[in-house]
Order: C-alpha cells, then structure tokens, then sequence
C-alpha cells in the first residue's frame, strides 16, 4: 500500500456534550478509495465532519503530513480536501455555472479554472446543457454530480463524499459510481466514501471500515469485506 | 399633470435614497439575519464626518471619496468588534446591541458636532433642469449617484468573485465554507459596503433634510419599508421596494388631502404593516424553486 494521503489516529468526537465518535483509527491511501460503511446513526456522516473541522474533535488528523485536526473548515478546504456534505450543500439560487465557479474559490488560476469546467462538462454533459439554469432545478443525481463537480473544481488531494446515493434511483447510483470510478482510474483521485449502499461503495473502494455506534468494529480490504457472508448478513444487510 | 411629474421625479430623487439604505439593510440582513436598527445613525455619522473634512477645507469630492472609504472601515471594525462575539446570540441581544449602538452615535454625534441644524452642501447647484423647474439639479444628482451606485453593485455581485462569495456566504454559510470562502470575512465585507452605501445616502440627502443628529430617523423608516415591500431578501427588489416608497411617499403627500407634509411617515408604516399582511415575503422575495 502506498503513502497514505490521510490517516486518523484516536479521533474523538463531540456534540456539545454528546461523544459521538470513539478512538477511531484509519487510513486513506494515496491515490485509493476507502470506505466507512455502518447503519444511520452509526456516526459516517460525522466522521466526515470532525475530518472537516466542523465540530469539536480530539486525536490526530494528517493529511500526508500536515497535521490539520483543530484548523478552521476553510483553511482544512484550503489544504485540498474538498468534502461533498451529505444533503449536497447546492447553492440552489445560483446557476449551475456559478456554482461551479465556487467551487474554485480558492484558486487564482483563470485558465486553469476555465479547462477545468470544460472537463467537467465533458464528464457530465448534463451539467454543461443546463450551466444557466438554476441549481435548485436540477433533479437529485444532477445535484448530486454538481456537488462532486463542485468538489473537483477544488482539484482536490482528497475527496470526501458523504453517501452520494442518498435518495438517487438505482440507475443514477449506477452512473454516478462509473464517474467515481472513473475519476479515480484516470485521475488517481483519492477519496473517503461514506455509504449506506454497501454493494455499490465496495465495488469502487480499496478499503473498508465498519462503523456502529460511533466505533470502527472491522476493517480490511473492500473485496474481502464484501466477501465475508457473516459479515454481509450482521452489518450490509444484503 | 406637471405638477404629478414634478412629485414622480422628486420622489424618484428621495427614493434613490431608501433604496440605498433598504439596500445596505438587506446587506446586513442577509448576513447575520438582523435588522440593522443602527443603519440610519451609521450614515447620520459619516455624514458628519464628511462635513468635516469640508469644514477643514477639502474639496467636496474628496470628501464624498474619503468619507466613503473610512465608513466603510468603519463599517468593517463595527463588525469585528461588536457584532463578531455576538454571533449565535438571540434576536434580543441584537436589538439591544442595534439600540446601542444608535444611542451611542446620536449622542456622540450631538457632543462633538452639536445638536444645532446645519447645512450641507451640494455640489450640484439648485438651479432647475428640463425647462421650467420639473427637476432640482440636486434631485437629478441624487438620482445620478444613486443609479452609479446600483450599477456598480450590481456588476460587482454578478461578475466578481468575492461577490459571488458574498453570496454564496449569505445564502449557505456551511457550503460556502466547504469550498474554501472565509464567510467570518464576507460578513465582515459586508458591514463595510453596508456602512458606505449609507454614508453615501446621508451625504445626498444632508442638504435636501439638513445636517443634525436625528436627521436620518424617518429616512431609516421609509428605507426599512422599501426593504419590507421589497423583500428582505431580495437586494434588486430592495432597490425597487425604496424608489416606490419613495414615488408614493410623494404622491400621497401631495395629492391625498389631510396626508400633507405631516402624515407622509405614516404611509411608510402602513406600507410595512399592509405589506407583512399580504406578502410577509415582500413582492420580490420570493420562493426558491427546489426540487428534491
């Protein structure tokens, strides 16, 4: 396995009070897919929050060697971890074109920024017919490549996506995971996926963690995990 | 009918003037979700300050110019300082703050400048335009300066990229701090061309209202119901919420018999009551489409 692009050791997790992450312990390879997989509540979503910096956290957060656990959301955004929230954080007023271009906020590159928007047209040509048109027009797999089109225009070292399935019919998810797949095949795009679909996300991912209350209860590589019949049956339900 | 044209196009040159500060209400309001209740006493002040540096003998543009930049700096400070901390806090210790804050600059405004009426100049001249005296010079000035004014907002939220940012900031805190916009910032931004739209409308109604403490008072009303009639969520509808209060401010006044001079205020607050009755969104504020 390559140089990891993240790795959290002891993360803990709070809500004002409420511990809602224990001692979490994983990795993202560079250039790899992991994926945390568990049931509603298990604490996926905020995992990929406290990696954010949007809540209060404890232990150590590297991304490569930085240490970023503590830093403001923006500056954490700053470093090249573009997170792709759960509920796809659209700017349903502006047009699909614009938010792109807020994708991109944090660059200074004007040419750059322009092929990059390109490209992703090219990827999701959806997107380049609707550019004038109103995010909040677009139907939910639309919205939802615009989030990970967003997330790319940040030219990301890690992409963090939080169930980009969510609420999508079988066919989109089906889509939307070629383009994963393919981002990841051509472009070497690392990447944490949070998932409730378990099938879909260990088809794409290197690595797998399984969460429940808060814990990270297994680990191992995706294809074993989504091999071993108990553990199918305890924990993916399929 | 001249005299009807005379009264649009005086109501227009006022109106220019809620516009502006229903303008740098929605700003402040769709940053930090809040009324600026102080807005009025921030421009009375910059416009003080501006009569100042005339006062010490600056030409009256550089004045304009100077005063411009230091509200707006001060607009910034105003922010960092009080509002910053109070982020999260209820509505309540907002309005406490917003009454405050309007206490401190009438007052402090009173004790340096004192409470005597003065007068402000204009650099338009009084002479009539359009033949014989429809329009003031300066009411064609206001008109003018108001207009650069939108117009240059307007490309700046459209085609810049902190503009954007602004945006972005005011409608999805959350999201726009996921692509890397420092929204702490965009808020602070905000009070800063919020504080120097303002000072920009003191400066062109000073002479038409005269310079004192209190003299923002009722324009801070009629800008509070352009913004309401607007939508409070809406800066273009803002711009045209206040040109239409001001029209019919106008024309009320002088066409309803018994409003007069004297009841003019209160067709600004039956505006605003009339308005949160039947359209609490304002007429261009309204409903996003969404779609899940």
């Amino acid at each position: 396995m390559s140089e990891p692009i993240l790795s959290v050791r002891g993360l803990e997790a709070w809500y004002g009070r409420i511990q809602a992450l224990f001692g979490l312990d994983f990795e993202v390879a560079a250039g790899g897919v992991t994926t945390l997989l568990g049931a509603n509540g298990a604490g996926k979503t905020t995992t990929l929050r406290a990696l954010s910096g949007m809540i209060q956290t404890s232990g150590d957060i590297l991304l490569a060697d930085t240490p970023i656990r503590g830093k403001a959301t923006e500056d954490i955004v700053r470093l090249g971890v573009a997170h792709v929230p759960e509920g796809r954080g659209t700017f349903t007023a502006m047009t699909v074109e614009e938010n792109l271009q807020l994708g991109a906020m944090t660059r200074r590159d004007t040419g750059g920024i322009a092929e990059d928007i390109d490209r992703i047209y090219d990827y999701f040509p959806r997107l380049a017919e609707r550019r004038r048109q109103q995010a909040g027009t677009l139907s939910g797999g639309e919205q939802q490549m615009l989030a990970i089109s967003r997330a790319l225009m940040l030219r990301p070292r890690l992409m963090l996506l939080d169930e980009p399935s969510f609420g999508l019919a079988p066919l989109i998810v089906e889509e939307l995971f070629a383009i994963l797949r393919r981002l990841k095949d051509e472009q070497g795009l690392s990447m944490l996926v949070v998932e409730q679909n378990a099938s879909m996300a260990l088809d794409l991912a290197d690595e797998a963690y399984l969460m429940e209350t808060g814990k990270l209860i297994m680990s191992g590589p995706a294809q074993q995990i989504g091999s071993d019949e108990n553990v199918r049956r305890a924990y993916l339900g399929y | 009918m001249e005299l009807f044209l005379h009264q649009v196009l005086a109501g227009l040159a006022t109106g220019g003037i809620y516009a502006c500060m229903a303008l740098a209400i929605v700003m402040i309001y769709q940053a930090i979700h809040h009324l600026n209740l102080a807005q009025g006493e921030m421009a009375m002040f910059s416009t003080f300050i501006a009569w100042q540096l005339i006062e010490w003998g600056l030409p009256y543009w550089i004045a304009f110019f100077l005063t411009i930049a230091i509200s707006f700096v001060a607009g910034i400070v105003i922010e960092r300082t009080v509002f910053k901390p109070l982020h999260g806090a209820p509505v309540l210790a907002h309005i406490v703050i917003f009454i405050a804050l309007f206490a401190i600059l009438n007052s402090a405004a009173g004790f340096i400048w004192e409470f005597t009426i003065k007068t402000f100049p204009t650099p338009f001249g009084s002479r009539s335009l359009l033949g014989d005296g429809l329009i003031s010079a300066h009411h064609a000035g206001m008109i003018g300066v108001t207009l650069v004014v939108l117009v240059l907002l307007f490309l700046f939220f459209r085609h810049t990229r902190i503009g954007l940012a602004m945006r972005a900031a005011a409608v999805n805190p959350e999201s726009a701090r996921l692509v890397g916009v420092r929204v702490g910032w965009m808020i602070a931004l905000g009070w800063g061309m919020a504080a120097a739209i303002g000072a920009v409308a003191g400066m062109l109604i000073a002479p038409v209202v005269f310079l004192e403490p209190n003299m923002m008072l009722s324009i801070l009303l009629y800008g509070f119901a352009g913004a309401v009639v607007g939508g409070l969520t809406s800066p273009g509808g803002a711009v045209v919420g206040g040109f239409t209060v001001g029209v019919i401010e106008n024309l009320a006044g002088t066409f309803i018999p018994y409003v007069g001079q004297e009841l003019k205020l209160t067709i600004a607050l039956a505006l605003i009551v009339v308005v949160l009755m039947f359209k609490p969104t304002g007429l261009f504020g309204t409903r996003l489409v969404t779609r899940v």
